[in-house]
């Protein structure tokens, strides 16, 4: 099973994926990063160094919090990404949306 | 509509045989993933393998004849067969719909709004992770992926 953890300093969500994002569990994430930037949240980071796979539904999950990201004048940042989910993005043309770093610190400081 | 496949096109594998019939529920999903990924590895699969091509496909296919196959009806029922070969890797995935077409849904990718889409690459990646992808009707709609072992 997936578990989310989070943390929040000001502006800045980081939210980190344990396990696999899919159809399973995308709802409960969207919601999660949703509500954060509800309440404020303009800077995401999503690091999934210690996620095994993303589908298409979780792929789709991106997607729609990248667009709600940018639509409330913040943006999303993607670290973490190992060789097989680096691959998936680029199957799936991904990797030319995002905005992918090699380390979290890297992700934070270009924000 | 998917397009028929004479069953004689199944290729002949011999190896681990796994069979389920699940509800329409993706919580579903997960179990049969980890037991063929897991058959996988004991088989010698590549790691890569293990942990991209084959549960990202087979969830799709999974998932897909949850939610549209099936539309999500729980009282319908989706069918699992996975035989593990030494050298090929076929899993069969029934459901109770009408089937789709897979060749528009799979060319959905050279449409320029498909990278802003939330939906619609399930299909793409069966086909970009999968040796290959064949789908028919007969007493439902059935998608068969196939990858050998390289």
């Amino acid at each position: 099973m997936a578990s989310f953890s989070t943390e929040r300093e000001g502006d800045l969500l980081t939210v980190a994926v344990e396990g696999q994002l899919v159809v399973g569990n995308r709802a409960d994430f969207k919601q999660l990063v949703f509500d954060q930037i509800e309440s404020g949240a303009r800077r995401i980071l999503l690091d999934f160094s210690g996620t095994a796979y993303i589908d298409s539904s979780g792929l789709g999950a991106l997607v729609s919090l990248a667009k709600r990201a940018r639509d409330e004048g913040g943006a999303l940042h993607i670290t973490g990404l190992n060789e097989d989910l680096r691959t998936l993005f680029e199957l799936t043309r991904l990797d030319t949306l995002f905005k992918l770093f090699a380390t979290r610190g890297d992700a934070r400081s270009a924000f | 509509m998917a397009t028929p496949a004479p069953r004689s096109d199944r290729p002949i594998v011999d190896g681990v045989r796994l069979e389920w019939r699940i509800a329409s529920d993706v919580s579903e999903i997960e179990t049969i993933v980890t037991e063929v990924t897991t058959a996988c590895a004991n088989a010698g699969y590549s790691q890569r393998v293990c942990r991209l091509n084959v549960p990202v496909a087979l969830t799709e296919a999974i998932a897909n004849a949850i939610m549209r196959g099936n539309g999500g009806d729980a009282s319908r029922s989706v069918r699992v067969c996975a035989i593990v070969g030494q050298d090929m890797l076929c899993v069969e995935v029934t459901d109770e719909g009408a089937g789709f077409d897979a060749e528009r849904a799979r060319a959905m990718c050279d449409d320029p709004e498909w990278l802003e889409r939330e939906d619609g690459r399930g299909v793409f990646l069966m086909y970009a992770l999968m040796d290959k992808v064949e789908t028919w009707c007969d007493a439902g709609h059935t998608v068969r992926l196939v990858l050998r072992r390289t």
